[in-house]
């Protein structure tokens, strides 16, 4: 607990100094609180905008990744394929590249695509990145409702596609929660494919964005830090207000029928 | 309503062959049952009734239109499941409602219809709850709810009743009965309880690895089963099979346990030659401390209180036979009684085939 806290509150402490008690250690409680760098970061920086771009992109990811993850996994859990099961390998295989390996291709692809320095770059990329994860969870989570609910459905005059958003959809609701909250951390976090794919403020993500802060004959520390505090913000309030859902999500996602 | 006919049906899930060559007719209006044990085939036999399995090969029929092909929607079935298969986030209203919101009914006739089937199965306290604050028995009336709402061609249960305690098992029996008897739609019904099958069926069909063993009324399949599958399997307790080998063939006489037996009355003219086997149903061995004329002495291994009667379990000569006594007679294990051998009632089947002989 101390251990994961403790920098966070020291980020949030620095962010409260004048810049003359920042590097002092050991890093205790400042002596003069000022909120100098929580203004100077939205005046001194086109932070709005970077804000926006995460935002827009990891939304967007999350309900593209969404999307697509629920359908596949509908078909993988509920309906008559073959090859379930390496299907699904197939799906993992995706996720066991690292970044690192990869970022170079699809930089090319990217700027072949023309998509260079767009929300679509990273938005396609992230998607990429995060359907296994979706498609695994929401894939457990629709093969815990039972069988026979889909083939009651199905009796009562249901097509697979109104059975899939009328009953799956709502059933597996804190699945959808876990894996959108996931997803969602994800892109807001991402840093390295943010970095190779944006060149601008016009698409440039919050990760990114700070990282660009420091000038050429000074590092911003203070600016640095309340940016931090403010892009965890909304993290912890999601985190926070779907915390019910994503405990249930990661621990019995059982429906009892 | 609606007359189901199989047409040489066969079933493969890749190698295996789970029905080969069904053909049966289940008349319009009947309430049609289908019992074996688990693994004969009854269960995918109504899945391919309902749409939800393909049938591998010949035709179903529902009166004069095949619907291999049509899906459940188009062949208008309903169907109530083991497990209730309520659909968890909605009201018991809704779960009602469900399939006639499918078919885009208007909201005020959803309404005039919900509130018919309900009072049709005392659930009107019920309509706001959702499933999980259901009894079992609770939760299978609205499962019959949503089943007979849309007054379907063909009503199908696959064991609805066997998530219920004995008791409710019972209520619910009647109440499906009751039902059929008010409705008159075409019932097709699986289960692996005999008794149940019994008591509510007009007509049943003993299936075993995928074959209609015997198909009639219940009391024509309980006095003359065809062979030793269904003579065992339906009748609770299950009849007595004992080993016998054929004597002499007119006038029969067959030697069963050490005991030389004159059947005068039964009659067949072929098999029997690699054995017999000897099945008696428990209700017609009576078991008494008095001996009388051609009774055989035996030893009481168990009893069994029944109510108005008992069930003893007796060895004869190393086999065990299972009879009935007078509630009043104290059989007490161990103790030398003796049995009488009604040869009007005994039953003899092939030893080898398994098939009944008779005349």
């Amino acid at each position: 607990m101390a251990y994961c806290i403790s920098p966070f509150l020291w980020q949030f402490l620095t962010s409260l100094k004048p810049d003359s008690e920042i590097t002092r250690l050991p890093p205790v409680f400042p002596e003069s609180i000022t909120i100098k760098h929580y203004i100077s970061i939205f005046e001194g920086y086109p932070f709005l905008r970077i804000i926006i771009n995460s935002a827009v992109v990891s939304l967007s990811t999350t309900l593209l990744s969404l999307i697509i993850g629920s359908l596949a996994a509908f078909a993988l859990s509920k309906l008559n394929m073959g090859y379930k099961g390496l299907s699904l390998g197939f799906v993992l295989s995706v996720s066991m590249f690292p970044p690192v390996a990869t970022v170079s291709p699809l930089y090319i692809i990217i700027r072949f695509l023309g998509l260079r320095d767009t929300w679509l770059a990273l938005i396609i990329t992230y998607t990429t990145f995060s359907l296994p994860l979706s498609i695994w969870i929401l894939t457990n989570f629709f093969r815990e409702i039972p069988d026979e609910i889909y083939l009651s459905a199905r009796v009562d005059g249901c097509t697979p596609f109104q059975i899939f958003y009328k009953i799956i959809l709502p059933l597996s609701a804190p699945g959808i929660f876990t894996a959108a909250i996931l997803i969602f951390i994800f892109s807001w976090n991402e840093f390295l494919f943010a970095l190779t794919f944006t060149s601008t403020i016009a698409s440039r993500t919050i990760p990114v964005g700070i990282a660009m802060f420091p000038g050429i004959h000074e590092v911003p520390w203070g600016d640095i830090a309340a940016a931090s505090i403010v892009v965890t913000i909304p993290l912890i309030i999601l985190v926070f207000a779907f915390q019910k859902r994503i405990i249930e999500g990661l621990t019995t996602g059982a429906v009892k029928g | 309503m609606a007359e189901i006919r199989f047409e040489n049906v066969k079933k493969r899930f890749k190698d295996i062959t789970v029905i080969d060559g069904l053909d049966l007719t289940v008349k319009d209006g009947e309430f049609f049952t289908f019992v074996g044990p688990s693994g004969c085939g009854k269960s995918t036999i109504l899945n391919m009734i309902a749409g939800l399995e393909d049938v591998t090969d010949g035709n179903i029929f529902f009166d004069d239109t095949v619907v291999n092909d049509l899906s459940p929607k188009e062949r208008d079935v309903a169907m109530v499941f083991q497990s209730y298969a309520l659909y968890p986030h909605m009201t018991i209203y809704e779960n009602i409602a469900f399939p006639l919101r499918m078919k885009k009914v208007s909201d005020e006739s959803v309404d005039k219809e919900v509130k018919r089937v309900v009072s049709l199965l005392g659930l009107e306290e019920m309509l706001k709850r959702k499933p999980k604050e259901l009894s079992g028995g609770q939760k299978q009336r609205v499962a019959l709810g949503r089943a007979i709402i849309r007054r379907p061609k063909v009503f199908l249960m696959d064991e609805p009743l066997s998530n219920l305690d004995a008791r409710l098992r019972v209520e619910m029996r009647a109440e499906i009965k009751r039902l059929h008897q008010e409705l008159k739609i075409t019932t097709v019904y699986v289960t692996h309880d005999q008794s149940e099958a019994m008591s509510l069926s007009e007509r049943i069909a003993v299936l075993h690895h995928g074959e209609i063993q015997q198909c009639g009324s219940p009391s024509d399949v309980y006095m003359n089963p065809l062979n030793v599958f269904v003579a065992g399997f339906i009748g609770s307790p299950s009849m007595n099979f004992i080993p016998a080998s054929l004597k002499n063939r007119e006038p029969l006489t067959i030697e069963c346990n050490r005991v030389i037996l004159f059947l005068k009355n039964y009659l067949f003219h072929k098999g029997g030659e690699e054995g017999l086997i000897l099945g008696i149903r428990p209700e017609d061995v009576i078991v008494s401390d008095k001996k009388s004329e051609g009774a055989v002495e035996v030893v009481v291994s168990l009893t069994e209180s029944a109510g108005s009667f008992n069930y003893v379990d007796v060895i004869w000569n190393d086999v065990t036979v299972k009879g009935i006594s007078k509630i009043n007679t104290d059989l007490k294990t161990g103790s030398r009684v003796f049995i009488e051998i009604p040869l009007d009632k005994i039953m003899l089947f092939d030893n080898k085939s398994g098939r009944r002989l008779a005349a």
